[in-house]
């Protein structure tokens, strides 16, 4: 008995929809028919654009080793990886960064316990490679670090870890994100200490003082 | 007989005197109206509501302002909340490390006074594992993050039931329908009720005229936002509304190195601020108030 209420009720709930949907559907295709396909107008007689894009930034160490001044943009000027290192170079990479020598001197490497092979490609220096040996061009970095850093990346995808400008909104316009290598040396990821800019100076502050040393 | 004509007699004669009390209290605004004040101020003084044209005239009455005030060029727009958009707003306390580059950013953005560097954040220092806001200090100055300290940045939560709307005595102060919360610089008297009343101090006052150099000034300014405030009204952080209400990103968001600041629209379930809300250990500053804050604290773990 119970039962076929149940599926009545859901029956009639069907039809209802059914018959909302028709409703809805009809004008819906006869303003279709009428624009002929054109992008819905925003209320303020804008049209709706696509969705715009989101991209991420590609930081220049990854393009090649910073050797100069900055260029007129402010990017540093850098120079390619293949301009010293062949492709199907020989030689196999050092354990660590001690003793490194040449245009990289002074590298340190502070990433936990692993080596400079396990991110950098044995036989071609301006790639790198997953933990399945696929090798990757080093501007796809973010793939590498990601496999690492699941959670990190997890945060990232959803826009609640690193930096970002442009819009909220991507119906109205582009968004721009930071890459990791942006924020984090890949060689000494951890974020330094560096001073802050100055704090406020209005009465609360400033004129408090006099009165006693602010509230610790 | 008699008595009951007197009665009535009486009951006229309060009547009509109540009248012309009444009546001219009704006018009283009318006589201020004289050649020294032109339309545009006496409708700003003694209506709330202005039509589209008021409002054009009001707009241009105000640049015109700024170009003789601050020698600056600028564009006043009045943004209008969008429909089926209610802001939130998120930070990461386990990322943020202090910086300050987001009330800075909120400095340059919103026109705030150069001497005071005034800004509607504050970022309090506090000590790792209290969550006691009286310990906490803004006064920092020095290299950052700290060993054992944890950093809050702390700006108007947007309240769903706002204390400082309810206490302003002349209505200069409301929440609009996406959320934010707003000053009319021409109407609010600078009681500083709302001031008193914000759990969060959150609310500033403007003791005099902001002071910034023209080139300073940023010119992208709104009605209800960043335009910059006469002496003596009260201001507050509208979420960069001439940006947010054009799609655009908060400024303070912008700044932030690290990422901690999360920003979207609460009724779109794809935003990033709902994930943040489905998937972290979300809370809200001063939850036993009921202020029911649009703006949302968490940690990573």
């Amino acid at each position: 008995m119970g039962s076929t209420g149940a599926g009545i009720i859901v029956a009639k709930r069907h039809f209802v929809n059914a018959r909302r949907c028709s409703l809805v559907l009809l004008p819906l295709l006869l303003v279709l028919a009428c624009r002929g396909g054109e992008p819905e107008a925003r209320p303020d007689g804008e049209p709706a654009a696509a969705r715009h894009a989101t991209t991420i930034t590609t930081p220049r160490v990854l393009e090649g080793l910073p050797v100069g001044p900055p260029d007129v943009t402010g990017r540093p000027t850098v120079a390619p990886c293949g301009t010293c290192h062949e492709a199907g170079e020989a030689r196999a990479l050092p354990a660590d960064a001690a003793g490194i020598g040449g245009p990289h001197v002074g590298l340190e490497l502070h990433h936990g316990a692993i080596e400079c092979a396990s991110c950098h490609a044995a036989d071609d220096r301006s790639a790198l490679h997953l933990a399945s040996g696929a090798t990757i061009p080093m501007t796809d970095a973010l793939r590498l670090c990601a496999q690492c850093h699941g959670p990190q990346y997890r945060d990232y995808r959803h826009g609640a870890h690193g930096g970002m400008r442009g819009y909220w909104d991507l119906s109205r316009g582009p968004r721009e994100r930071n890459h990791c290598v942006a924020c984090h040396d890949p060689h000494a990821p951890a974020f330094g200490q560096f001073e802050p800019v100055s704090g406020p100076r209005d009465r609360f502050t400033v004129d408090a003082e006099p009165h006693g040393a602010p509230h610790e | 007989m008699s008595e009951d004509i007197s009665r009535r007699r009486m009951l006229k004669a309060a009547g009509a005197t109540l009248g012309a009390a009444a009546f001219a209290r009704a006018v009283a605004p009318l006589a201020q109206f004289t050649e020294s004040t032109n339309m545009e101020e006496f409708l700003t003084q003694h209506y709330r509501e202005l039509g589209p044209e008021d409002k054009t005239r009001l707009i241009a009455r105000l640049e015109e302002d700024t170009l003789r005030k601050y020698g600056a060029e600028v564009t006043i727009r009045d943004f209008l909340p969008q429909e089926n958009v209610q802001f939130g707003y998120a930070l990461n306390l386990s990322v943020c490390i202090g910086c300050r580059r987001c009330a800075d950013a909120c400095h340059q953005e919103n026109n705030h006074d150069r001497r005071t560097n005034q800004s509607y954040i504050r970022v309090l220092e506090m000590e790792q594992g209290s969550m006691d806001m009286e310990r906490g200090t803004m006064h920092y100055d020095h290299a950052v993050p700290a060993e054992g300290k944890f950093y809050m940045p702390v700006q108007c939560q947007q309240c769903e039931n706002p204390p400082c709307t309810h206490v302003c005595p002349v209505e200069a102060t409301w929440q609009e329908s996406d959320g934010i919360v707003v000053v009319d610089y021409n109407w609010c008297i600078g009681c500083r009720y709302c001031e008193a009343a914000c759990p969060y101090h959150a609310r500033r006052f403007n003791w005099s005229a902001p002071e910034i150099p023209a080139e300073e000034i940023n010119p992208d300014q709104g009605l209800l936002s960043n335009r910059i405030r006469p002496q003596g009204v009260v201001e507050k952080c509208t979420f960069c509304l001439h940006r947010t209400r054009d799609g655009r990103l908060p400024a303070c968001l912008e700044a932030c190195p690290t990422g901690a600041r999360v920003f979207g629209n609460m009724l779109d379930p794809d935003s990033e601020i709902r994930w943040v809300l489905a998937n972290k250990r979300v809370f809200v500053l001063k939850e036993e108030l009921g202020t029911r804050p649009r703006f949302y604290y968490f940690f990573d773990t």
